[in-house]
This record gives structure tokens, sequence and C-alpha cells, in this order.
């Protein structure tokens, strides 16, 4: 089979799709609206046209050999002994034109430090919060809010270091964000090894495309680490990166950064306070750590101040890091930022903040706690995606418009009893792009996720997770519900 | 009032701890109505601790004991100078805006008893309705050590009837940020009078008042707060203003004892 | 380095060795049970094969005789007990997998590919045919693994390391078999049939896989005290305690010249080793080989123990 009846399998699919007449105009990042190729995807597009499916299935199967054997695997929670799982992977690369890519860039920026200005305003003065741009409940009452930073003075007044951006588009202009993830995002070891498994099987694609580097993040991730290290401190910093162990969903990832920058990745019984520092037991007796880049949630940092039964923390690290005396990366209480019910807040936060009009859009959002917007949201629940405020990982979510009547009905239930609890928005028509299935070529929705740094200065690396949804006109790309990714290409000029 | 304190926490194991760390609010600050003539906290590594100032404006020292010891004592002993201000707090350090201080937590997070609680107030006057508060739980939670421990919330203490000064201190916080109040939670030293010693340890309540700022409730004894109070920590609930909050890595059956002496010193002592 | 990591390197490296001297010494059982003989010696190979793996105790906590297909499934696949084969492959990987970034992809792969095979194949697929080349497969897995760490790991302490464990693990594995052993060696006892002797010498250099380098080395028939010589003293043979810890030796100086600092391990080891060096197999029989092994083995313990002491392994 070739690439064209490829094509006509695509739109067998999608006429049987039963669902809201947005999602079946959804704009293709390699076909646009229907109207021909779109620039960025000439040559990959001619490329697909030469390949005969059973070739491009012997790849895709080479590359999960080449995936298994590295060990780049993620274990699925409630999955007994399940533990490790390869995330589905597509050798059909998603490809950004230059010019998109610095417009996302300039919208990227903006947000990140906007969302910095926010935390540390928050954790001081809470000014937004007098002007009346934020509800005080919304933010004093939020379970994302953690009392014992106030007062904090990080480094460089940076709280998120590291986020990762969830960006939709749905036409050739319209990119939206998501969610912002402030806390500790992952994926970013899956931008690095799909890039490296395409380069190893397909040399020729990118010696037909200029594709911008995406291996300089190691490096930009150690000097924005490096440049949040405590002041006063004379000589290099040493840097650790904490983990909760080989058992956790993204181990591979937390030891495939350390060994990236070279740092030591540690666990919480690894480490003590001693003589006022972050000491690590190494071989040669305690040594101190000025940096932690900690992969483990707030809850579970310090027994002392979070949770008492946390044994994968360590006692006194939250003192020492209020005392200036260690950095951590990303700052206990950067939730407040990305809590789904601040989401909504995010435009005028950035206006509250930069004094500029957000380059990147927001999803609309309902907030449910409202009233007279819980009512609409009830009214229109097959249209609408509703998503619960502190829920993550696409899990207890509504699709209205794949969803059964008993599901909506089920929700409509959960909102009625816990509004307070849901915030809802229009189903978008995420862009789709071309995915190897079972029975060929097929466009399939996907989302993307650049990983910014922010130290000294911001640092982005050209490119991001593309995640996909791998069963027809799905719209959950998470991996923990069956989503896949693929290679994310920014073309240079 | 002049008044000499002596506070002793030894933590004792069975099988030694390898490691122990403490976070120690144990040392009381200056403000208004309140002044430190002398202050030692005394404790192994002491020398070697951290202070630093927390989100609520205590003085805190982190102390690390990074070896293996069967018994920790924590001594802290001085005298502090106090008069009576009617319960109000006034040139403390604060850290926190007020309305931090609206935040319910696990221990304070109410639910129809308590709401049902600030319903059935009858004054019209703001203040007199936080007095007629303190008294409602001083009436409806009768003093009785051991039926509370110190995870018990504010909704269980009312519930069962009884408790101890840290339940009263948390009903009347839930009941006042429920009624949109900045609250919190205040542990620190009572003089009981005569020659007892019983419940020098002790806790009340503080909530913010617009115009007049921060002003004690003590439902256990039904008053504000007097020249016998000596304010140590505060925080938004016990948790977070406990005067010892220790974690040990090793250590099995861990015995904790307490002692607290709390005395009204003569003038002629002072000197 | 952290001490966990040195802790895991160091048990990564024993567990990969443990392994493989599981599958040699399960081979020579086999292969002894396989004689033609009179009456059922079967039983009293096993029981001495369990022995030397240090597995006897376990066994007989689970099964009541000693059948053939028992103990192979107990020495190759039991998850009951912890030195199986697949019980170590499974704890060298875990071990691998926490420092997989000490590791070489190389060495990582190894492993990883190793656990991921072994852990696919069916006990009940095994037939008494196919069991020798399960066992030439894990030696050989061993071997790649060996062969990935030598090859492509920087000499710093991760290699010293595992080193350590390495042969720390394959002194205490041979001088073991020599213990279990001991007696088919004293010259003294006569043993029934010469035949049986020679099965039984023959096997005991089998299990380290010396049987014929033996022959280049001494020119000459079995004889038990060349024999034991050869894997408690002979410096060139590469599972003699000798060379074992020429080897641990090579390596704790290279951690005592890297730290900069000595411990009292260094003097264990120089101690252990200048008896080897300066020993005398006449005088070993004289005072007992039995005694001889048995503080060997006290010894290479206490070596461990000071190891981990020395080097923070448990923070």
């Amino acid at each position: 089979m070739d690439w064209q009846s490829g094509r006509k399998l695509q739109q067998q699919e999608q006429t049987s799709l039963k669902v809201g007449a947005s999602l079946r105009k959804a704009f293709d990042e390699m076909n646009g609206a229907g109207d021909g190729v779109r620039a960025p995807y000439t040559a990959v597009s001619e490329w697909l046209g030469t390949q005969k499916l059973d070739d491009l299935k012997r790849k895709l199967l080479e590359a999960e050999t080449m995936f298994r054997r590295t060990g780049i695997t993620f274990a699925v929670y409630g999955k007994e002994e399940a533990a490790e799982r390869l995330i589905p992977f597509d050798i059909i690369p998603r490809i950004i034109a230059a010019a998109e890519w610095r417009r996302l860039t300039a919208g990227i920026e903006q947000r990140v430090r906007a969302l910095n200005a926010f935390m540390y305003d928050i954790y001081h003065r809470q000014e937004i919060i007098k002007a009346g741009k934020i509800p005080e409940e919304l933010v004093i009452s939020n379970s994302a809010f953690v009392p014992e930073m106030m007062g904090v003075e990080p480094p460089l007044g940076i709280y998120s270091h590291i986020i990762g951006i969830d960006i939709v588009r749905t036409s050739e202009n319209d990119f939206f964000v998501l969610e912002d993830n402030t806390r500790t995002p992952s994926g970013v070891s899956y931008m690095l090894e799909n890039r490296e498994t395409m380069m190893h099987m397909f040399p020729d694609l990118f010696a037909r495309n200029r594709v911008a580097p995406v291996d300089d993040y190691p490096e930009n991730l150690l000097k924005t680490l490096a440049s949040v290290a405590p002041r006063n401190m004379d000589g290099e910093p040493t840097i650790a990166l904490l983990t909760p162990g080989q058992y956790n969903s993204a181990y591979f990832e937390h030891s495939f950064l350390a060994d990236q920058m070279g740092v030591e990745l540690v666990e919480g019984h690894d480490l003590i306070v001693k003589d006022g520092y972050l000491q690590m037991k190494t071989t040669q007796g305690p040594r101190r750590i000025d940096v932690l880049y900690r992969r483990i949630d707030d809850d579970f940092l310090d027994p002392l101040v979070f949770r008492p039964d946390s044994i994968l923390g360590v006692p006194g690290l939250f003192d020492l890091y209020r005392a200036g005396r260690v950095s951590i990366v990303n700052a206990p209480g950067g939730g407040i930022a990305d809590d789904k019910a601040i989401y909504s807040y995010i435009p005028e936060i950035i206006k509250f903040y930069t004094g500029r009009a957000p380059i990147l859009q927001n999803v609309p959002t309902y907030n449910c706690r409202k009233p007279d917007e819980l009512k609409y949201v009830l009214d229109h629940l097959p249209e609408l995606v509703v998503k619960e405020v502190h829920g993550s990982g696409g899990y207890g979510m509504l699709v209205g418009p794949t969803a059964s009547k008993a599901e909506i009905e089920a929700f409509r239930q959960k909102l009625t009893s816990n509004a307070s609890n849901y915030i809802a928005q229009p189903t978008l028509a995420l862009s789709t792009c071309p995915t190897l299935v079972e029975a060929g070529v097929a466009p399939r929705h996907l989302d993307l996720r650049p990983f910014v740094l922010f130290g000294d200065e911001v640092r982005l690396s050209a490119g991001g997770l593309t995640r996909v949804a791998l069963q027809a006109g799905s719209l959950v790309v998470n991996s923990s519900q069956g989503g896949g990714t693929k290679d994310t290409w920014v073309l240079q000029d | 009032m002049l008044i000499s304190i002596g506070h002793v926490t030894r933590y004792t194991y069975a099988l030694p701890a390898t490691s122990s760390i403490y976070t120690l609010r144990l040392t009381p600050p200056t403000f208004e109505g309140q002044r430190i003539l002398s202050w030692r906290v005394e404790m192994p590594d002491i020398q070697q601790a951290l202070r630093y100032r927390d989100a609520f404006g205590n003085i805190c020292h982190l102390v690390s004991i990074p070896r293996t010891h069967s018994e920790i004592a924590i001594i802290a002993r001085g005298s502090v100078e106090t008069q009576d201000k009617s319960g109000f707090v006034r040139g403390a350090t604060e850290v926190s805006p007020t309305r931090v201080y609206r935040r319910q937590t696990d221990r304070t997070a109410p639910d129809e008893s308590i709401a049902d609680l600030v319903a059935g107030l009858k004054s019209p006057d703001r203040i007199d309705k936080l007095h007629e508060l303190m008294q409602v739980i001083g009436e409806r939670v009768t003093y009785e050590i051991g039926a509370t421990n110190a995870h018990t919330s504010a909704v269980e203490a009312l519930k069962d009837g009884r408790g101890v000064c840290q339940d009263h201190a948390h009903i009347f916080i839930s009941a006042a940020r429920l009624m949109g109040l900045p609250a919190r939670y205040v542990s620190g030293y009572f003089v009981t009078g005569g020659d007892t010693a019983s419940e020098a340890q002790h806790a009340w309540a503080e909530t913010f008042i617009d115009g007049l700022g921060w002003l004690g409730f003590d439902p256990a004894n039904q008053l504000c707060p007097t020249d016998r109070y000596v304010r140590l920590a505060c925080g938004l609930d016990a948790a977070s203003a406990a005067p010892i909050t220790g974690n040990r890595r090793g250590g099995v059956d861990e015995v904790l004892d307490v002692f607290v002496e709390v005395q009204q010193q003569s003038s002629a002592q002072q000197q | 380095m952290l001490g966990r990591t040195a802790n895991d390197l160091y048990w990564l490296a024993r567990y990969v060795e443990r392994a493989e001297n599981m599958a040699r010494l399960t081979e020579v059982g086999y292969r002894i049970v396989l004689l033609p003989r009179d009456g059922d010696g079967t039983h009293e190979e096993w029981r001495s094969t369990l022995a030397s793996a240090g597995c006897a105790q376990g066994y007989f906590s689970k099964f009541e005789s000693l059948n053939t297909r028992d103990v192979i499934n107990y020495l190759l696949f039991d998850f009951s007990n912890p030195s199986s084969v697949k019980s170590c492959l499974a704890a060298a990987r875990r071990n691998g997998r926490a420092q997989r970034t000490s590791l070489t992809r190389d060495m990582w792969e190894s492993l990883n590919s190793a656990w991921i095979e072994f852990s696919n194949i069916d006990p009940a697929s095994i037939s008494a045919g196919e069991l020798p080349r399960v066992l030439d497969w894990v030696r050989s897995r061993s071997a790649l693994y060996r062969g990935a760490l030598l090859n492509t790991i920087l000499r710093n302490d991760t290699f010293f390391f595992s080193q350590l464990g390495t042969f720390l693990e394959r002194a205490d594995n041979t001088a073991r078999i020599l213990d279990v052993k001991y007696y088919v060696l004293l010259p003294q006892i006569e043993m029934v049939g010469g035949g049986v002797d020679a099965v039984q010498w023959a096997a005991i250099l089998r299990s380290v896989s010396a049987h014929r380098s033996y022959r280049w080395v001494y020119k000459e028939n079995y004889k038990p005290w060349r024999i034991a010589e050869y894997l408690i003293l002979n410096q060139a043979m590469p599972r003699s305690l000798r060379s074992s810890y020429d080897e641990i030796s090579v390596a704790l100086n290279d951690l005592a010249n890297l730290y900069g600092a000595r411990a009292a391990c260094h003097d264990t080891v120089a101690a252990t080793r200048a008896l080897l060096a300066n020993g005398n197999i006449d005088d070993i029989f004289q005072s007992g080989l039995h005694e001889f092994i048995e503080d060997f083995i006290i010894r290479n313990n206490r070596l461990g123990n000071e190891v981990a002491e020395a080097y923070h392994f448990n923070g």
C-alpha cells in the first residue's frame, strides 16, 4: 500500500466518525484544510509517497526494539507488574515551520516570565489579589497554594525553572495553550530519544530537511540549574537530580537526564542535612549539594513540613531552602500557576505582570464554580470537554462529543454535587498529522509540549514532545491513556 | 509581669536512632507587651543550627543530629517580661499578608457542625460575637486530657465534646475563618497562678479584625490573653505552630517526656 | 560517587558472577547424574551441588526429596531461591537499572536483554536435551556483560567497585566448591572406586572451567593435592583464590589512589593475599584443608563488610 491509498483510507475513516462537525474539519499539519501539502512537509510528503507500508511497519518495529533495549519505558499506574511499557512511537515526524516556531517562542517566553512573576507575587505581597484581578479564595483556599512558601526568596526570584507548555493547533494560524505544567513536567527524554532514533533510522530524511537540533537541551538544563545556585556560594555549584526511585513511571527520564548532564542521580535516603547544608552520602563521606533538581512531588519533599510519612524526601530540606542554603528546582508551590481553576485567569495574569496582551491564546474556559457558567456547561455537556481541577494525565475527564449518554449523565451528577471541582472547555478540533496505523497512514489528533527553561535567561530547545492520540477520532493524547509520541521538527530558514 | 520559663523535652529510644532532625519554634518573639530578658535553647549540635524565620514570622532553628543516639534532650529556658494589652498583638514580625490566615487546614476544615455553631451566635457586634464564640466553645467542649490526640480535627473534637486547649483553639479558628476572618493558632506558655504548674504549656487562637489588628482568644480559659500569657509561635494550626517538629531515621519505641515550668518571678529574683 | 551507587555496582557484579557460577554448578551436577553408576548416586550428587551453591537449606525447606527436575528448577528458575539464575539476573538488572547512569550503554543493554530473554523462558519447556544450551547461554551472557564492562567503562571507581564484586564473589564460590568437595581431595582417605574419584575430581575442575587448563599446567593426571593447589594458590588460574585476590588487591589499591585514603579493608586484603602468595599446599593439607578454607571464607566475608564500611555502601 502506498501513501495515496493511505489518503483514501483516511477519508473513509473521517466520514465514519460520529463526532461533532468541528472535528471533521480538523486542520491537518501536512495537508492543511485539504488544499495541498503544506510547505514544511514538502520533502517528507514526497518521501512518504515512495515508501511501502510494509517497509514503514518494519521500521517501526525496529524503532521499538531500539527503545526497549535502551530501556526507555514508563510504568503505568494501577497496572500490577505491567511495570515497564513502551510509549508507542510514530515514525512520521511532526513538522513546524521556522516562522511558526518564532511566534510560539515569543508566546512561550512571555508566558513563562508572567507565570513566574505571578508566583513571586502570590508568595509575597499578593498585589494581583489586592488589585482584584483574581478572587482571593481561588488562591488562598487552593490546595496547590503552599502557605509555607510565603516570604521565601528563591534565587533570581524564579519558582518554575522548567515548564512544559501544552499547545494545540486548530488552524493555520490558531494555537492555543491547553495547560501549563509548572510542577515537575516530564517527557523531555522522549523529545531527545525520538530524535536520536529518527536520525539513526532515517538519516536521508535529515539530509533533505534543515531540522534544528534538540540535543542542546541537557546543556541548557545544566546552565539553567547552575544559574540558580544559592547566592554567596563560591566555586562551581554541585547539582543533583532527586528521583523517587526506579519504580517511578518517569525513572528512565530521571536517569537519562542525570546521565546527560553528568550529575548524580540521588534518592531521598542518599541525602542528609548536616552542618546546615544538604549533603549526599558518597563513597568518600558527605558532600554538599547546592542545587537539587527534584522530580518528586511537593508533598513528599520534606516530612518535617509536608507529608510526615514521606520516605522519598529529605527531612530539613525545606528549611534549608527557605534559609537559602540549597536551591530546589522547581520550587515547591509552583502548582498554583498551573492549577486548572487559575488557568482561565492566565490572560489576566499576563497582562497584569507584562503590561501586554498574551501572544498565545488560552482555550475559553468555563469555571463551574460560577453558577451562570455551570448552567451553560450543564446545558452543553455533549459539546464540551470537562476536566477535574486537580486531575492530570487525562484521568477523570469527559470528552463530550465522544462520550456515551451514560457517561454524560454520570458527569452531570458529579458537576451538580461538586461544581467547583470542575472546569469545562469547548471541544477543540485539534490538528491532525499523518500517522502510521495498522491499516496504513491516517490522520491522528495531536498536541505539542515544548520544554522551556528559565534561569539567568529563557532557554528553549527547538522542538518538544508531540503527543498523538492513536485511536481514530480520539482527542486524548496522554501516554497513560494510550497516546503515542512523534519526533518534532522545527525547520530552519 | 516577669515570667520565668523552663521547658524540657526528652526523646528516648529503646533501639537507637541513626540520625534525627528537629525544627524548633522555641524562641519567643518580642512585640508590644512581650519583651525577652533572657532566653537559651540547649541541645546537642545547637551551635551548628540553621536559624531562620518561617512563613508565619516564627524564629526557627533547624538542628540536625547526624549520628546514632538513643536520647535527645531539648531545653529552653529564660525570662520574659509581659504587659496586659487586652489580648492585642501589635508590632510582631509578620511575613505573610493576613489573608493567608483565611486558609483552612486539614485540622480546621469546617463542616455543618461548625457552620451551625457560627449561625447560632447572636451578638450583633463583631467583637462581641467572637467573645460569644469563645464562650460557646468552652461550654460545648469540656476540658479533658486524653480524649483527643495531636491529630484530632476541630470537627472531631466538637462532635466528641471533650478536648484540650489545642482542640478549643482549632474549633475557634475553624469558625472564625468560616466567618471570613483571618485566624491563627498560637502556642505558648501560661502562668496558671498559685504554685501549680499545670497546663503551663498552652495554646490559643488569634483572629484579625480590620482596623484593630490581631486579637487573642483563649477558649480553654474563657479570656483574651493577658500578661500571664507568653506567645511562642503561631501558624495555620497546631502543626505549623508546633514548638518542636522532629523526624528520625531508625529509633524504635520512642518515649517522649515533656516538662514545663512557668512561674511568676518577683522583681528581686530578676535582679 | 554515592555510597549507594558503589553498593549497587558491587552487587550488580556479584549477581552476574553468581548467575554464571550457578549455571556452571548445575551443569556439572547434571553431567554427573547422567553417568551410569551402581545404585542411585543421583541424590548424593545433587546434595553436594546444592551445598556448593549454598542452596541446600532453601531447597529442603521446599522439597522433601532430591529430584533432578526439582533441583534444576530450583537452581535456575525459582524466584523463591535468592541465588537462582533467575533471581540473580533480576537482582543484577535491578541494581543496574538503579545505576543506569553509571553503566555504559553496552553494559546496560547486555544486562537488560539478558533479563528480558531469560524471563521469557518457560521452565516447563526446557527438555533435558535443551538444558546445556540454556546453561551455555547464561555463561555467554555473563561473559558478554564482563566484556562490555572491560571494553567500555572508564577505569574509575565504577570499574573498581565492579571488580571488587566480581572477584569477591568468585573467590567465595571457588572456596565453597572446595569446601563441599574437600573430602574427595583428602589424600588420606581411600575412596571406593578410582573411577568415581576421577569423575569427582574432574567435576571440581569443570565447575570452575579448569579441567582442560589443568592438563596444560601440570602435564599429569588429576591428583587431589594438585587440584587443591591449582584452585587455591595458582596465580595464573583465573578462578583461583590467589588470582581473585590479586584482582581484589589491584582494585582496592586503585581506589586508595583515587580517593587518597586507605582503610581497614586494605590491610585485610594484603594479609589474605600474602597468605595465598606465600602458601604451600603441603602445609595447607598438614594443618587441614577444611580449616584453611573455612578461615578463608571468614576472611573473605570480613573483607566484604570492611569494603562496605570504608566506602559508605549504606550511607
